[in-house]
């Protein structure tokens, strides 16, 4: 079976005018309120019987106003809006969005908090990932495969509640450090936890990746080559898919990662199967920067303890009045940033999650903005669907991870 | 009381009451009861509980009366029809993939004949090609329902669904070529009759399965694709074209689809034991010679319907285990890889005949 | 006016790179967190980037980021901030370009035939901030459905303010079809 693209160009010149019934273009929506599109995006798809030779995305169906909002908001307060962009690790964007404005104050979070970052990070990780395959698997006909990963991923879930108090909205970092401190027995139950995960990963392996009718739906579909994708703007497990080892983690580290020791997997021909193998396999991976951090984690403080950044420990506030006034005045001023702009990245599920942060020294940040890795993803969602068939598209664009909250902010 | 016995002997009567019996007792609740079993035993293997909230005060029933409940709110909804559709066609569309489940019930034999009487509708001769006839009338429903919904996403699904019933058609009957062959009829009674003669003096029974293997796999193969059941849901495609061909469909006349295809799944599940799988012949029965004939019937109705419900079972797993083919996937398998290997099964079939039997 | 940056003693690789390609267009420059920034004349951003890219000192494969920034309530003139972020992935460095529109003419040249991905953060910024990117395509609005009125993220736009509303369109066919259902 053929699944290499066709010939557009080849294919519009043999077309016949209208009132010919056997090549007639015809225009279908696969529109915004669609099962497959999740995260809602319109693709006004042109079809030639079942050959796609022409699409038109449409976008901006879940804008909320982030950026907006942010410019009027403190800056701590846009910490809960950053919990719903990537809504499917939002830890990573808490922690993207707090090392950012760490980069403009120019401090860094105590180790302890570092290494629970990194725990949490790679957590929210495993579950985006977990989601992106499941439904992408569900969509092309695997339904129990989605199953079995909802299972795994409500293990997690109740990992993060744990730790965050919520499942979705984790609202967890703050600047200069975290929320609150891991739960005693924590580290326990994550091994445990890690371990069913691991079982249900063996077993959905199994399930899928040698299975030829799986196999014949995404091998050779929606390939990107590593030029175009690195022209995109192409980030994360899309990128590496085509065959370029590019990790935010790896190229410009942060955090704790540089001590950290895991394996960057990385594909050949970016089609829909190599995207799903790298997943599978940054899956695992993940589960093995948690297994050495929570090896490896200090004991200490999760807050550092400068005034006017971190917020004081809750034993000072209701302990003596200097912590309270601290920690009235940080309240109800908001934090101050110096003056000066910063940009940083993180490697979010998705790939180069980046908050690029402007502040003028007052209370009220002038510009927040993220990156949407998936941006560029749905932009070149027409040069990897043009030339397949109409029952393409669902695998193309199950891999592509969408996020609407990502993505329309 | 003799008027009684001399009413049911008249032949059309015998034969409205085995339609009834066979429709209202077997095929219908066992269709009814999949549409429930599908979810239960999907749930099985999903590692969750399948529906069980339906409940009349405090009696749930474990589910079951998610079958009325489905029935009545499907009743209770609003009967839609898009605008610009043709009519007749909209109306008339879901009614064939039931007639066709339902009839092809006439020629399964459900228990061997009492003296006269047969527990069958319908004992043709040409029984074989009546199922070949009765399968592709369910073509229409699927290409009519698809053409006359003024809806790209039907029409999607209508083309789709026309071009994979035709082309598993075409090797469904050449697989059967070879239980032709090896049973001498096609009259479907005498090939039940065939699979309950033995190899090797009474050790193994001379079924389906074991004479044409191959056919049994390809048969099998051209009826869940003719069903549309996954793995070759493309026409339903419920991930791209969102429910295919029954997309305009609402309410009794979508209930009237899911349920064809419900009904179909058991006529497969029937088809497919009567003709592989010694059909209601009990193995090794015959060796209590002493059995009351009532008890025979009963045990043979008892097997017939234990097979039939593991087939069932065994569709509903198949569709929940594997992934769904692409279009044009499903249309290379039927035309290149499965209609040579049915031809191959007749050729291999005819030889092994030759040079050994 | 003497350039501000031939007068440093100490620059940064790339800035000094690029000000000695281009004399004259740097106007500003900083490293502010070490992240290197240039901000650079409106009229030699295509030349800029176009070296950016291809130059064997640099090559910055990928186009990271665009957006703007308006300084509206700083009461800056000029007004908005076109911020372009890349990275290497040969040499790993990252480097933010800026230039600087004014109110009255936010146009700037698309850099669009250089990477592919610049067709929809234009797209975006344009609907955004109403910069316009004179050589672009299609550019039209993204996020935004077609009868907004206004540009959302600049400073003047109320967060409450009401749009008016739309009436139900029909989708174009660009092709018309043999049959009529």
């Amino acid at each position: 079976m053929d699944n290499a693209p066709l010939d557009i160009q080849q294919h519009e010149a043999n077309l016949q005018p209208t009132n010919d019934f056997s090549s007639s273009v015809m225009a279908i929506e696969i529109g915004p309120s669609h099962p497959a599109m999740h995260g809602i995006v319109r693709f006004t798809t042109y079809v030639d019987g079942e050959l796609i030779v022409d699409m038109i995305p449409e976008i901006g169906y879940l804008h909320r106003g982030f950026e907006k909002e942010s410019e009027n908001s403190k800056w701590i307060q846009v910490i809960p809006y950053t919990d719903r962009l990537n809504y499917v690790s939002p830890l990573l964007n808490n922690i993207g969005y707090s090392m950012a404005v760490e980069k403009l104050y120019g401090v860094e979070a105590p180790r302890r908090a570092e290494f629970t970052r990194v725990i949490m990070g790679e957590i929210s990780r495993i579950t985006d990932h977990l989601t992106c395959l499941g439904a992408s698997a569900m969509e092309v006909g695997a339904f129990t495969f989605f199953l079995w990963f909802i299972k795994a991923r409500e293990y997690l879930w109740e990992l993060v509640e744990q730790v965050t108090g919520a499942r979705l909205t984790t609202n967890w970092t703050r600047f200069g450090g975290n929320a609150t401190d891991l739960p005693d027995g924590f580290l326990d139950d994550l091994q445990e936890r890690l371990d069913k995960v691991k079982e249900v990963m063996v077993e959905c392996d199994r399930l899928l990746t040698k299975n030829k009718i799986f196999i014949d739906r995404v091998k050779d579909i929606g390939p990107i080559s590593k030029e175009d994708a690195l022209s995109f703007g192409f980030t994360g497990p899309m990128l590496r898919a085509s065959g370029v080892p590019y990790d935010v983690r790896r190229s410009d580290p942060y955090s704790v990662y540089d001590e950290l020791d895991f394996e960057v997997p990385v594909g050949t021909v970016g089609d829909c199967f190599d995207r799903y193998l790298v997943r599978m396999e940054e899956v695992r991976q993940s589960i093995s920067i948690i297994e050495q951090a929570s090896d490896k984690m200090p004991v200490g403080p999760i807050m550092g303890s400068e005034r006017g950044v971190h917020y004081p420990d809750k034993k000072e506030v209701y302990g003596n009045i200097e912590g309270l006034i601290d920690h009235f005045k940080m309240v109800m001023e908001g934090h101050r940033p110096p003056a000066g702009e910063a940009y940083h990245a993180v490697e979010g599920g998705n790939g180069e999650v980046g908050f690029y942060v402007v502040s003028d020294g007052s209370g009220d940040p002038v510009r927040v903005r993220l990156r949407p890795p998936c941006f560029n993803f749905v932009e070149a969602m027409p040069k990897m669907t043009i030339g397949h068939y109409v029952a393409d598209i669902v695998p193309i664009f199950g891999s592509i991870n969408m996020i609407g909250g990502e993505l329309d902010r | 009381m003799d008027l009684l016995i001399e009413i049911l002997s008249i032949p059309l009567v015998q034969a409205i009451l085995k339609i009834v019996f066979v429709i209202l007792l077997f095929a219908m609740p066992l269709g009814t009861l999949m549409t429930l079993m599908e979810r239960k035993w999907s749930a099985m293997i999903q590692d969750r509980v399948g529906p069980n909230r339906a409940n009349v005060g405090n009696y749930t029933g474990r589910g079951l009366l998610h079958i009325a409940a489905d029935g009545l709110k499907s009743i209770f909804k609003e009967d839609t029809m898009p605008e610009g559709s043709d009519r007749f066609l909209y109306l008339i569309a879901p009614f064939f993939g039931l007639i066709a489940g339902v009839a092809s019930f006439a020629i399964i034999p459900f228990a061997s004949p009492i003296g006269d009487f047969k527990f069958q509708v319908a004992d043709i001769e040409p029984g074989l090609l009546f199922i070949f006839a009765i399968t592709s009338l369910s073509v229409y429903g699927a290409v009519l329902a698809g053409a006359s919904s003024n809806s790209k996403y039907a029409l999607l699904g209508g083309t789709r669904a026309s071009a994979q019933m035709l082309s598993y058609e075409v090797f469904m009957g050449l697989a059967l070529m070879g239980l032709f062959m090896v049973y001498g009829s096609t009259r479907v009674s005498e090939i039940v009759d065939g699979q309950n003669t033995y190899w090797f003096g009474s050790l193994i029974p001379k079924w389906g399965v074991f004479t044409q293997p191959l056919g049994f796999v390809l048969f099998f193969t051209a009826l869940v694709a003719e069903t549309k059941r996954a793995p070759f849901d493309a026409p339903e495609g419920e991930s791209e074209i969102v429910a295919g061909y029954f997309l305009e469909y609402s309410g009794m006349r979508w209930s009237a689809f899911m349920l064809a295809e419900y009904v179909a799944v058991v006529s497969v599940a029937a088809l497919t034991t009567t003709l592989f799988f010694g059909g209601y012949h009990v193995p090794w029965l015959h060796l209590w010679t002493s059995a009351p004939e009532w008890l025979v019937r009963i045990l043979q109705v008892l097997k017939f319907s234990v097979f039939v419900v593991f087939f069932c079972w065994f569709q509903i797993q198949l569709r929940w285990t594997v992934p769904k083919f692409r279009f044009d996937q499903t249309m290379a398998l039927g035309w290149k890889k499965l209609l040579p290997l049915s031809l191959v099964n007749t050729v291999a079939t005819a030889a092994i005949i030759l040079i050994f039997v | 006016m003497p350039d501000p940056a031939s007068q440093e003693p100490q620059l940064p690789a790339l800035t000094a790179l690029l000000s000695g390609q281009f004399p004259g267009t740097v106007r500003d420059h900083h490293c502010h967190r070490g992240d290197e920034t240039v901000v650079i004349k409106r009229e030699a951003l295509h030349r800029v980037c176009q070296f950016l890219r291809d130059d064997e000192r640099c090559k910055f494969e990928m186009m990271i980021d665009l957006t703007a920034v308006d300084y509206f309530e700083q009461g800056r003139d000029p007004r908005f901030e076109v911020v372009y972020h890349f990275k290497s992935l040969t040499h790993g460095n990252r480097l933010r370009l800026k230039v600087q529109l004014s109110e009255a003419n936010p146009r700037v040249d698309s850099i669009h035939d250089l990477w592919d991905a610049v067709d929809w953060y234009e797209r975006e910024c344009f609907d955004m901030f109403g910069i316009v990117f004179e050589g672009h395509p299609n550019l039209t609005r993204l996020l935004m459905y077609e009868q907004f009125e206004g540009h959302p993220l600049r400073k003047d736009y109320p967060m409450d303010r009401q749009q008016p509303i739309v009436e139900l369109r029909e989708v174009e066919e660009r092709y018309e079809y043999g049959r009529k259902f």
